[in-house]
This record gives C-alpha cells, sequence and structure tokens, in this order.
C-alpha cells in the first residue's frame, strides 16, 4: 500500500523530529499539552487546517484496566460531511491505530487498542473542505501494551485460529446498520523480540452490489483479535461483505447478513 | 538574584509530586464480637489517597496469639498492622491467613515470618505465577506507600479444614470463584464468618480473575454454612450475615446478565461500560469503576461465545 507506506514514513521522521521544528505552524494550541501534538499534526494534517472540536466524541473507560486492549470509539455522527477518522494515541510507538474512510457509513468507529504508556487517545476527523476536527483526552496505563508478546504466541496457539472471524449486524433506524467484527490474529507490533511485525492493514465492507461503504487501515497498535465496530448503511437482510488483508498478503473474507429485526431504538445503541 | 537551583527548588516545593509521599496508614479496629475486630479499608479503588488500603483486616485474639485475616497491600501496612493488632490482644500475631491472591489483601506478608502465613494451594500457586505483576501494578500506582514490600510467598499450605488455637477453633473454608482460590473462615466461638473477597457489601465486587460460576457456588455454599455476622472483603460489616452474601450475588448475576445483553444487542466494548446500573446498587461504592473492569474481563469471552462465524474458506 503506496499510502500507507507513505504515511509509515511520515510518522516514523515525526518521531524523530523536534515539535518545535515546524517554522510558521499555524495548529492550535494543544488542551492536553502532548509533547508530539506539533510533530503529529504535521505528520496526519499537513498544511490542511486544524481544529479542536469537542463534537467529535471520543469516549474510552475511566481505567485502563488492560493496557494491551484498551476500548475507544470515535464518534462524528453529530458533523456533516465527515469522510475520514483517525484514531490514535501520541505517546504510542505506532501512534495511528485506525484510518477510516466511511463513504457509505455514518462516521462512526469503535475498537481497542494498545497503549504503551500514559498517552493522549484522539480521534481526528477530517470534513470534505479538507479541514481536521480534533478531540480526545488523557488516559493512564500501565506500560508495555505495544511491547509485550500478544496471548496467542505465548500460548503457541495462533496460527491454529488464524482467519476466524466473527461478527454481525443489527439493523438501527435511520437506514443505517451496526457491524460488529471480531478477527483472531496476534497483531505484532514488530517491537517484541524475535517476532516480526505481522498485522491486519486493510479491511473494506461492501454491500450486496459491491459498493464499498467504508475501507480503513488498520495499524498494529490495535489489539491483538481486533474488534471493530462501524455503522454501514444496510437494512434488515442485507449481506455485507467484508474483505480484509494482512501484511503477509493473506486474504481474508467474511459475510455478515443484517439481522431481520425491526431497528434498533437508538437510544440502545448509543 | 534567583539562581537557577533556587528557582528548581521553589519548582520541587510546588510540585504535585510532594502530596504522593506516603504517610502513615490508620488503622482503626472495630469490635465485632467476642475477641474480634475488624478493620474497614477505604470503599474506593487502589490510589494513593489510601495506599492501596482497601481491603477488610481481621484481627482475632486466641490462648495461643493473635491470628490475622489478610495483612494489606504493603510492608509498611502490614507492620503497622501488627502494632496495632498486637498492643489490642497483648498477644504476638501468630498466624496470618491470606484468603487469596489479590495485592490489596496479602501483599503485605512480606512483613512477617512465612513459617506463620498461611494459604490455600491455589492461592499460593497463583501467587507464584502472578504475584511479580501484581506487585509491579501496586509500586506502578502507589509508589512510596510499597517501598520495601517484595513478594513473599506463604510458607504454610493449609491442608485441613479447621486450626485450633488454644481452644478457639477457626473453621478453613477452602472456595473458588473470586479468584482460582479463595479463604473464608467461621470463628466456632461466636459464628462469625470471615468472607474474603467472596463477598463485597456496598462497595462493587472486582472481577479480575472471577469464575462467576464458581463464584456462585461458592456463595450457595457460604449462605449454607451456620453464622452469625459476617466481614466482607471491601464494605462495612454485616451484622445479621445475610445481606452482604445476597448483594454480592445480585451483582455479579446482573453483571453476567447485562453484559450478555450487550452483547447481544451489538454493544461495544466503550458503550457496555456505560449502561445503567440500577438503582438497587446505588448503595455500592465504585459501581461505575468495577462495572468498566468487568468489561475488559468478561466481555471478549461472550464475544467469542455469542458473536457466530462469518469467515468465509479463503
Amino acid at each position: 500500500m503506496k499510502r500507507k507506506a507513505s504515511l509509515g514514513a511520515a510518522l516514523a521522521v515525526a518521531l524523530l523530529v523536534s515539535s518545535t521544528a515546524r517554522a510558521g505552524t499555524s495548529y492550535p494550541p494543544d488542551p492536553l499539552g502532548s509533547p508530539m501534538w506539533t510533530a503529529h499534526a504535521k505528520t496526519l494534517f499537513g498544511d490542511d487546517p486544524v481544529r479542536f472540536d469537542p463534537r467529535v466524541k471520543v469516549d474510552f473507560p475511566e481505567i485502563a484496566e488492560n493496557q494491551h486492549s484498551f476500548p475507544v470509539s470515535v464518534d462524528a455522527r453529530g458533523i456533516e460531511g465527515v469522510k475520514r477518522i483517525i484514531l490514535f494515541a501520541d505517546l504510542n510507538p505506532i501512534p495511528v491505530a485506525i484510518d477510516y474512510r466511511p463513504q457509505g457509513a455514518e462516521p462512526y468507529l469503535a475498537t481497542r487498542i494498545k497503549l504503551d504508556q500514559r498517552t493522549p487517545v484522539r480521534g481526528a476527523v477530517q470534513l470534505a473542505s479538507g479541514e481536521w476536527l480534533v478531540s480526545g483526552n488523557w488516559i493512564d496505563a500501565a506500560g508495555g501494551g505495544c511491547s509485550t508478546p500478544p496471548v496467542s504466541r505465548v500460548k503457541g496457539d495462533w496460527a491454529d485460529h488464524l482467519g476466524e472471524i466473527r461478527g454481525a449486524a443489527w439493523p438501527l433506524a435511520g437506514g443505517d446498520s451496526r457491524l460488529r467484527l471480531s478477527f483472531r490474529h496476534p497483531m505484532d507490533t514488530g517491537l517484541v523480540a524475535n517476532i516480526a511485525t505481522y498485522h491486519l492493514e486493510t479491511l473494506i465492507v461492501k454491500n450486496a452490489a459491491g459498493k464499498t461503504l467504508g475501507d480503513m487501515e488498520i495499524w498494529a497498535s490495535v489489539s491483538e483479535d481486533p474488534a471493530i465496530t462501524l455503522m454501514p448503511m444496510a437494512k434488515a437482510g442485507d449481506r455485507l461483505t467484508i474483505e480484509a488483508r494482512d501484511t503477509n498478503g493473506r486474504d481474508y473474507v467474511a459475510q455478515v447478513d443484517v439481522a431481520k429485526q425491526s431497528p434498533m431504538p437508538i437510544a440502545l445503541a448509543h | 538574584m534567583l539562581t537557577r537551583r533556587a528557582a528548581l527548588a521553589g519548582l520541587l516545593a510546588a510540585s504535585p509530586a510532594m502530596a504522593w509521599a506516603a504517610t502513615d496508614y490508620v488503622i482503626t479496629p472495630a469490635q465485632v464480637a467476642d475477641g474480634i475486630w475488624m478493620i474497614h479499608g477505604a470503599d474506593a479503588p487502589i490510589e494513593p489517597a489510601n495506599g492501596g488500603a482497601i481491603a477488610n483486616i481481621t484481627i482475632i485474639a486466641t490462648p495461643d496469639g493473635t491470628v490475622l485475616c489478610d495483612c494489606g497491600p504493603s510492608v509498611r501496612y502490614a507492620r503497622a498492622l501488627k502494632a496495632v493488632a498486637e498492643k489490642l490482644t497483648g498477644k504476638p500475631v501468630v498466624r496470618v491467613y491470606v484468603t487469596h491472591l489479590h495485592p490489596d489483601h496479602g501483599l503485605g506478608i512480606a512483613a512477617f515470618d512465612p513459617a506463620i502465613v498461611a494459604a490455600l494451594p491455589g492461592t499460593i500457586d497463583a501467587l507464584r505465577q502472578q504475584g511479580r505483576g501484581f506487585s509491579d501494578a501496586m509500586y506502578r500506582i502507589l509508589n512510596d506507600w510499597m517501598r520495601g514490600t517484595d513478594l513473599a510467598l506463604p510458607g504454610r499450605t493449609i491442608s485441613k479444614d479447621a486450626e485450633d488455637f488454644g481452644g478457639r477453633s477457626l473453621r478453613l473454608l477452602a472456595l473458588s470463584g473470586h479468584s482460582s482460590a479463595d479463604l473464608a473462615l467461621i470463628d466456632d466461638r461466636t459464628g462469625l464468618m470471615i468472607g474474603g473477597d467472596l463477598v463485597f457489601h456496598d462497595r462493587a465486587p472486582s472481577t479480575p480473575t472471577a469464575d462467576l460460576a464458581k463464584w456462585r457456588e461458592s456463595l450457595d455454599r457460604l449462605k449454607a454454612e451456620r453464622h452469625s455476622g459476617l466481614i466482607p472483603g471491601h464494605g462495612p460489616f454485616d451484622a445479621g450475615g445475610t445481606a452482604a452474601i445476597a448483594q454480592t450475588r445480585d451483582w455479579i448475576d446482573w453483571l453476567e446478565t447485562a453484559l450478555t445483553q450487550a452483547v447481544a444487542n451489538g454493544l461495544d466494548m466503550v458503550e457496555a461500560g456505560e449502561i445503567a446500573i440500577p438503582d438497587r446498587f446505588s448503595t455500592m461504592a465504585a459501581a461505575r469503576y468495577e462495572l468498566q473492569r468487568s468489561v475488559s474481563h468478561l466481555y471478549p469471552a461472550l464475544e467469542a461465545k455469542l458473536l457466530g462465524r462469518v469467515d468465509l474458506p479463503g
């Protein structure tokens, strides 16, 4: 993936560049006071306009009970015209977790990420105008979420379950659906001795007509056995096809039929 | 002229880090039965403000000496506890029971001779495997409170169902469910039950090592055992002896049902941690905090059980 490679290289460079190196910076000051804000902003947003906006709802628990698997959701449904969502944690060695482009889907994303230390966790959404809206908060975490081996590597059974995908979809009032997926995958970060980087890197959701409803790039900072929740446009009984690929070029395909039931009340679906 | 060093000193003095320096634990035993005292831990998460002293501790006076059930999160706590207990009973500590592996109950054993510290074999195994990780986590959260606290293992394995201390006999119940091995005790003289963390009271149960089915079996057993009052692992003394068992059972039943329903309704983990907690649990301290921890502990297994396979052969 060309785009991914360039983003990765840029991120690697950004980690080396002092946050004060950017001359004539126009990024707004970071309300979280992160030492990496300017560097990440430069890498992710470049010359696009950026502002902090609480309508980007970045939600997570009050405690990081498990630094290997920390649930986060980014909900930008209160904002018109969102074309891209990036979930990232400033102080992770692999800052970006997911770069999602909802096309026929609500701008909503939930997953679980690794935390390598106390860090800001943020969602950034890009509008059609190119402008980025950013929100997030600090979360305290014990160290090592990215640098200890995944459970399936320790148990040694990762290959037995590779490719297993579980999921379901429910219709929502308003014409969209809630799609939940969980993959068995070690999601190796490359930061554990003698275990090379190996992770899911792309995921596409299509409708029955083959139209892409959303696609994303996935990084190794997403937790082992990735769980992902999206809101693609689909009605009860519609069939969704999910195509994913990992960094070894292994392809994954799944089909999920949206449950034939009355749309869930919005309150329940959050 | 303000020197750089003076400015630095000024900064340090104003730094909130100063508030992290541990002060002494306040240990206040309250008598709950003839010759038995309970020290009520803070009904809160483990945090610097309480030094990790969140578990209830029991002191029992026997003709042979003082018996402790659990001994707190750190050497500093356990030393203070020993002094308070021996002053209270006038006799040296001769036995320390560790009810289960969790660090708020047992990391303080490093302050005692291992030969007087007793635990179930499953607890000792679990401490051997997971004790280091728990110890690291406690140091990270509590820093100076933990100073000098090494991980120690109990030197005595409990293999009998009772132990006599010069005529005062304690029944030892080997159970599980809150963890892989949970010890509960009943004092023969007064009928007082010490539930360990199988029983919480007005403080939400924690589930990092829980097996809910086994936990229910253990609660059934405790309910069936004749007893008077009950000292829960966390929360206030239960004088009637039944309310805390019923409340713990109610919480874990609700928890499992609610999280199962959340998976069935398509909720993500973030949302599952935000579901409404029924009003009947409004007296429970740390309810939201423990619910969110429990989501982390229990949700992935429920998803694996309830979400069907959707992958196509590649």
